[in-house]
């Protein structure tokens, strides 16, 4: 990769002359800065990776760059520590079972939504879309009291959910969808309008109702945009904190990662090396995820904003 | 297998935006129909109302006895070709063009078949599991054919079908276009802007400009008999020369020539326009001379153009590629009045 772009970025001009001096200063400030930025997020990344593979002793006693040089010392005991206690298995299956649910409801009902607001006719479209989109500006924290409220007067409360044999974080995946409803429906909208009209047409006349159209060309074009929207989607679900506070409290069965790293925080002043290995754990996920969807992620957003 | 009859078409967007004004046009069974004109013009709006893409504002359109204006797209019998091709880009050329058999829920077997037939005919064998973002333009161009053929509709709509194909292309699918028209003996409606295709595809060719069909025609007739200054100066390349003129006395009488007029015509200003081939180095029996002013000389091989000044008006004169000129010479060049168009001031219209 970084090949292609010396290639490409290849100067034109001739070997010494003033332009190619310009350019090559230019280029090296440009590398310096990304660089720069590169080395700001990666260094405390690495510390804590690091840190997760040391033992207790080390940890307390000398900074985490000191274990980069010999004597060697790394151990699992940090991560078979951080497993066996405090609910951690529980909480990464709980962090599964509210981010899965929390990305595939809005994705999938923003993919519908989104359909109807750009290929279909139906009166005031552009301004149910508009109040819609709308809902991007309205921030977070104010929603929580009237939806509380509501769940509380419905019953979408984790212990109750249970006893009528509900998973318990169905008011979670709600919340999550309400959340990310808007900004998903817009993207999408954005990325359908922009394919070619004449496709519609085609398969209109080639016989195919809506349903027909949305799930054999609308869904098969726009697997870039849902990719990227989907791991937006996720990444923001399985960080998230407040919200899961918010909706589920703290009772650690159903609590997700983020909510026991809290805890974990709080309690553990002293086991420093168990938040380490944690926290790296809950990394660890989102990382994969992006990496797996990351040339539709890039190809996503290009496509959406600028054209299909 | 049907004709097709606009009776009295409106397409209206607002109550000042009419696209297409009082459309009326018969379109034989088995024909193959040319809309031609510049771009803007509505043709593609008359071609969409009939594929039901577009909603009639006002007026009937019937393909054979049956008014479709309320009827689906899909119901309609009809395939279109777009100017895209619209392929869908994410299936094989095989899946193409069963798309729109799959559509009417015909049996495997029957859309098999009915895909190898048209990818046989179209020379898409070989090509069957490609995307389309693998094939050339013009196999591209195939495909879409090919989707529109499966069908078996009763007419075949094509929207400047050849237009983003190179030039050499162009001219062999024009060819591949009426061998399939002659072998599928099907109404076919063709869109274009290219005046070239409509005159060596088209059994008849219908203009427009400004929303309004301005003559149909065979190609023969349009040429020689253009009904008003506007099909004049749109058929035919060069451009036909026009000149403004008075009548007087059985002639018309221009800044640089004055020629005796075949049919008497009422005294009066107006336009007599002539094409650049009744303009020639041949002074025949009874021709008017007329004196030009070489500006250009445009050698083809076969034919030489003459761009110059007869008078104070601008003309085109093919003349023979042997003829040695100059630009800035001075030539006696013959008219042939055979060919004489006059054109009313007021309407346009042909009078002669």
């Amino acid at each position: 990769m970084s090949v292609a772009i010396a290639t490409r970025a290849e100067s034109t001009a001739a070997r010494w002359s003033v332009r190619w001096i310009v350019q090559r200063i230019q280029r090296s400030l440009l590398h310096v800065a990304v660089l720069g930025l590169t080395l700001v997020w990666i260094v405390p990344t690495l510390g804590l990776l690091v840190s997760s593979f040391r033992p207790t002793a080390s940890i307390l006693t000398t900074g985490w760059w000191t274990a980069l040089s010999p004597p060697y010392q790394f151990t699992l005991q940090n991560f078979q520590d951080m497993l066996a206690q405090s609910n951690m298995g529980t909480a990464i299956f709980n962090s599964f079972m509210v981010s899965i649910p929390s990305t595939v409801i809005p994705v999938t009902v923003a993919a519908f939504a989104a359909y109807a607001f750009a290929w279909m006719k139906f009166p005031a479209r552009d301004w149910i879309f508009l109040a819609f989109v709308g809902l991007l500006a309205v921030p977070l924290q104010l929603t929580f009291v009237p939806v509380l409220s509501f769940f509380v007067a419905h019953g979408i409360l984790p212990d109750n959910l249970i006893s009528i044999g509900l998973p318990p974080w169905v008011g979670l995946w709600l919340a999550h969808s309400g959340y990310g409803l808007p900004f998903s429906t817009y993207l999408l909208a954005n990325f359908f309008r922009n394919l070619p009209s004449d496709l519609f047409e085609s398969a209109e006349i080639d016989g195919a109702g809506p349903l027909t159209v949305f799930f054999r060309i609308v869904l098969p074009l726009s697997v870039p945009a849902l990719a990227s929207l989907v791991i937006f989607q996720f990444l923001w679900v399985w960080n998230d904190l407040l919200v899961a506070l918010i909706y589920v409290g703290g009772a650690p069965e159903v609590a997700p990662l983020t909510v026991n790293l809290a805890d974990l925080t709080n309690s553990l002043g002293q086991g420093y090396q168990l938040l380490t290995a944690a926290a790296f754990f809950s990394m660890i996920i989102p990382l994969v995820v992006f990496l797996s969807l990351q040339r539709y992620f890039v190809r996503g957003i290009l496509a959406g904003s600028v054209k299909g | 297998m049907a004709s097709v009859t606009y009776d009295h078409v409106v397409k209206r967007y607002t109550a000042d935006l009419t696209v297409v004004k009082d459309f009326n046009v018969e379109i034989k069974d088995k024909e193959f129909m040319v809309l031609v004109g510049p771009s803007g013009c509505g043709k593609s709006t008359v071609l969409r109302m009939l594929a039901g893409l577009e909603a009639i504002t006002e007026g009937q359109i019937r393909i054979g006895d049956r008014v479709v204006n309320n009827v689906a797209a899909k119901d309609r019998d009809i395939a279109m070709v777009f100017q895209s091709y619209a392929l869908y880009p994410h299936m094989s050329v095989y899946d193409n063009m069963a798309f729109p058999l799959q559509m009417q829920h015909l049996k495997k077997p029957d859309i098999d078949k009915r895909v190898r037939d048209a990818a046989r005919i179209l020379g898409l064998d070989n090509f069957l599991q490609r995307k389309p973002r693998a094939l050339s333009g013009g196999q591209r161009q195939r495909v879409a054919l090919g989707r529109a053929i499966v069908r078996s509709p009763k007419v075949f709509l094509l929207d400047e079908p050849l237009s983003n194909l190179d030039a050499k292309l162009r001219g062999q699918t024009r060819i591949q276009l009426q061998k399939l028209h002659r072998d599928l003996e099907t109404t076919f409606i063709y869109v274009t802007h290219d005046q070239v295709e409509a005159m060596t595809m088209g059994d008849r060719i219908g203009i427009m400009n400004a929303g309004i069909l301005q003559q149909v025609g065979t190609p023969g007739e349009i040429y020689d008999h253009p009904a008003n200054l506007f099909v004049a100066g749109f058929i035919g390349s060069p451009t036909m020369n026009f000149v403004p003129a008075t009548v007087s006395n059985g002639s018309a009488k221009a800044s640089g020539l004055e020629v005796k007029l075949p049919k008497p015509l009422p005294p009066g200003k107006g336009t007599l326009g002539f094409r650049p081939e009744a303009v020639t180095d041949r002074t025949v029996e009874g021709s008017t001379a007329m004196d030009m002013k070489v500006d250009f000389v445009e050698r083809l091989g076969s034919d030489q153009f003459l761009y110059g000044q007869v008078g104070t008006d601008q003309v085109t004169a093919r003349v023979d590629p042997r003829m040695a000129v100059q630009p800035g010479d001075k030539v006696k060049l013959g008219l042939d009045t055979r060919g004489l168009h006059f054109f009313d001031s007021v309407s346009e219209k042909a009078l002669l």
